[in-house]
């Protein structure tokens, strides 16, 4: 029989118990014997952040770039509240995460008690699933369950809250065999029949498209193998949404780059045009969409996702495949193999696609000295990409010039906020990352606005030796604002300059970073050759035009075809209807 | 999606009885925008382990299917049934109809409750609470000739709902 244990030490016994190696967080009243706990082991490392929401962000951008779940430790009250945007970013963006919140004891809950809030209330729905535990002999087995739900299905984030009392008292503690829950059991094998009706539109099909998502990511690194198999045999284009890019090689012939808003034109119009179109761990987002009622017109669609309520969401499909996409993907190679099928005569297609290709949508010009942002990226990416750099972003234009000018070749290694469009995930989560990945270089793309949203992680990664590098595109407008001000609300530019900006490199130096400024073409090489020589962490100030645009672009309400390729002819006035999107 | 016609479906929810489970499943129709006509709950296991919650909702098909993906992924949650769409099935709400008069009043009153089958559950010189159970429509008749008669308030319970025939769900 175990020994009775507090339970703060059943909390840090079970996450012990669950292979958790580190836990980003911040103390506070109602968590102090968790951290009392914490103290006294010297297995499990804590990284102290500087604001809740960066705990959670950076749990996130370890989880996302190590594939395990990701663990964050925040007190009552303000701690918990400050913590709800991580939380619904994560949510957005399928992340697993388990959150551990601390809570007045549970004798004076409803009492508004001091740093009280009602955490469960508010997390409910920005959480996958949410405990109050008021009895300490279910810490241990909430806590496993946790870690069950968070990473099983579609991965979402878990919140525990856990009032003080419950913490000190004391209950047997025992690691649980099998773990699960009794009623949530996702299904992950996708019906066979399905898929070998899958298999024959796709081996009948002339247009094909894979159309790719972050589910592919988040099935584990085989899926990714497993994807790139099935383009191989099929010899279809492969296009993916933000959030899956890396699964396929930037440079792959049969890539067509990222799709949506800010897509290429070539992936747009393939989607348009072709008459069979593999959803695979995607859900058919706005951004990805445009115009519902315009979307892909004359295709047939396949839809797999885990999510049950991701088919038929926005987008009625023709064949929707309830499963873990990497294991359908693994089924749908095998009946191929089966059935002796072989990649059509796609020869019209390639060279309709040929023809969207030449346009070079994502093609700009570099001339004179003031720098371009997409040049920046470019330069950036091409005098990284032998160290196969794991990169973050803020949000906003550059994270959008990020996603279209920085290639990737493998999962895991793009950390950016798709769902929620958190400004100020860049950094936290490249925090998370390089804790994550010790010897890699991790790199958060950022705005000049996005950056001032966490400032204050700095002096995280100087506390624990990070080299983090952050490189600002900085262009002295928050640019996205600005550019749907041009677009829709003629160029009259409300609140969107950003005035009084810091010294970033004394700033950076305050924290005890290396601060760097680039501004100019010319010094651009040189600038990132600095950054890239210094073993520790740097802040990169790197000034770019201040009215360039993100294009190619749908502008909002529009379809496929109606994309804006160019910066002339945009600035407007938008109807209201058009206003009134998002 | 939006523009298809609406149809009327009657949901049951099987849960696990834990504190804000209903507040999972309420949360979720307001934060998507989905229509609750009627809702009721209740522990319905030997154990008090599971509750029964039944919505009345309306929408479109394709709003339906959504409305019940969503509340499938709903971790507590352990089924969830369209009765309206699995067939024959039982729909019943129960109401207590207060109604105050004198005189003609008050006899009509006791007709039309007996024609209802409505049972006087209390009584006072000058007014009488019924109840009255059945199908919606019959409840929603019973009150519309209660108010010509001197209706003064009413509570229903909102619709259970069980499949017909030997069969647990």
């Amino acid at each position: 029989m175990s020994a009775e244990l507090t339970g703060a030490e059943i909390v840090v016994q079970a996450l012990t118990d669950l292979g958790v190696e580190v836990i980003f967080g911040y103390p506070g009243g109602a968590v102090l014997p968790i951290y009392d706990a914490l103290f006294a082991q010297g297995r499990i490392r804590h990284i102290l952040v500087r604001h809740e929401q960066a705990a959670v962000h950076a749990a996130e951008g370890y989880a996302r770039s190590s594939g395990k779940v990701g663990v964050v430790l925040v007190t009552s009250g303000p701690g918990a509240t400050n913590a709800v945007t991580g939380i619904t970013d994560a949510l957005m963006d399928s992340i697993p995460l388990v959150v551990l919140t601390g809570q007045v004891p549970t004798h004076l809950i409803g009492t508004d008690a001091f740093q009280e809030c009602d955490t469960v209330g508010i997390t409910r729905h920005c959480s996958k699933h949410n405990y109050l535990v008021q009895d300490t002999a279910r810490l241990g087995g909430v806590i496993h369950e946790a870690f069950y739900i968070a990473r099983s299905g579609r991965p979402g984030p878990v919140v525990i809250d856990i009032p003080k009392d419950v913490q000190i008292l004391k209950a047997r503690y025992e690691k649980p065999g099998v773990i699960g829950h009794k009623t949530y059991k996702p299904q992950v094998k996708g019906n066979l029949s399905s898929i070998e009706a899958a298999v024959e539109m796709i081996a009948a099909a002339e247009r094909p498209i894979f159309y790719t998502g972050g589910g592919i990511i988040n099935s584990g690194p085989v899926a990714t193998q497993l994807l790139r198999e099935l383009a191989r045999v099929t010899g279809a284009p492969v296009t993916s949404t933000l959030m899956g890019l890396g699964t396929m090689p930037n440079e792959h012939p049969q890539f067509l780059g990222m799709l949506g808003m800010h897509g290429s034109y070539e992936a747009n119009m393939a989607m348009n045009r072709c008459d069979l179109m593999v959803c695979l761990g995607a859900r058919f987002d706005d951004r990805v969409t445009g115009r519902l009622d315009a979307f892909s017109p004359n295709s047939k669609k396949i839809h797999v996702d885990i999510d049950r309520s991701s088919l038929n969401k926005t987008v009625r499909v023709d064949l929707g495949i309830l499963g873990d996409v990497g294991g359908v993907m693994e089924d749908m190679l095998k009946v191929w193999k089966a059935r002796g099928k072989k990649a059509g005569d796609l020869e019209q297609w390639w060279s309709d696609i040929a023809g969207w290709r030449a346009r070079d949508s994502f093609g700009f010009e570099q001339k004179g000295e003031t720098l371009l942002p997409q040049h920046a990226i470019k330069r950036l990416y091409e005098m990284t990409k032998a160290q196969k750099p794991i990169i973050s972003t803020e949000v906003g234009q550059h994270q959008m010039w990020a996603a279209q000018h920085f290639g990737f070749d493998a999962p895991n290694k793009w950390l950016t906020s798709g769902g929620l469009g958190t400004m100020g995930y860049g950094l936290p989560a490249a925090i998370g990352a390089q804790v994550a990945n010790p010897g890699a270089l991790c790199i958060d793309i950022a705005g000049e606005a996005s950056i001032q949203m966490n400032i204050q992680e700095l002096g995280t990664a100087s506390q624990y030796n990070l080299p983090v590098k952050i490189f600002i595109i900085n262009n002295q407008y928050m640019g996205m604002v600005r550019q749907w001000q041009e677009l829709n609300h003629g160029s009259r530019y409300s609140h969107s300059y950003s005035e009084s900006l810091p010294d970033f490199v004394k700033l950076g130096e305050a924290y005890g970073w290396k601060g760097i400024v680039i501004d100019s073409a010319s010094g651009l090489d040189e600038g990132i050759a600095a950054m890239l020589a210094h073993d520790g962490p740097v802040i990169v100030d790197c000034r770019v035009s201040k009215l360039a645009n993100c294009f190619p672009m749908i502008p909002s309400g529009a379809s496929h075809v109606d994309m804006i390729l160019h910066a002339d002819e945009t600035r407007g006035e938008a109807d209201e209807d058009a206003k009134a999107l998002v | 999606m939006k523009h298809l016609p609406s149809e009327r479906h009657t949901l049951s929810i099987l849960v696990d009885n834990e504190a804000g489970v209903l507040a999972r499943i309420v949360g979720l129709f307001s934060a998507r925008g989905y229509n609750i006509d009627s809702l009721t709950v209740a522990d319905v296991s030997g154990d008090h382990a599971v509750s029964r919650i039944t919505v009345v909702t309306n929408g479109p098909p394709p709003v339906i299917e959504q409305i019940i993906a969503q509340l499938d992924r709903i971790v507590p949650v352990h089924r969830v049934l369209d009765l309206t769409a699995l067939g024959p099935h039982v729909e019943r709400e129960m109401a207590l109809v207060k109604v105050a008069g004198k005189g003609a009043q008050r006899d009509e009153a006791l007709r039309i409750a007996d024609i209802f089958r409505a049972r006087p559950v209390d009584t006072t010189t000058g007014s009488f609470v019924f109840e009255v159970s059945g199908p919606t429509s019959k409840v929603d008749q019973f009150i519309a000739l209660m108010r010509e008669v001197g209706l003064v308030e009413v509570a229903r319970t909102g619709v259970v709902a069980i499949a017909r025939g030997a069969e647990a769900v």
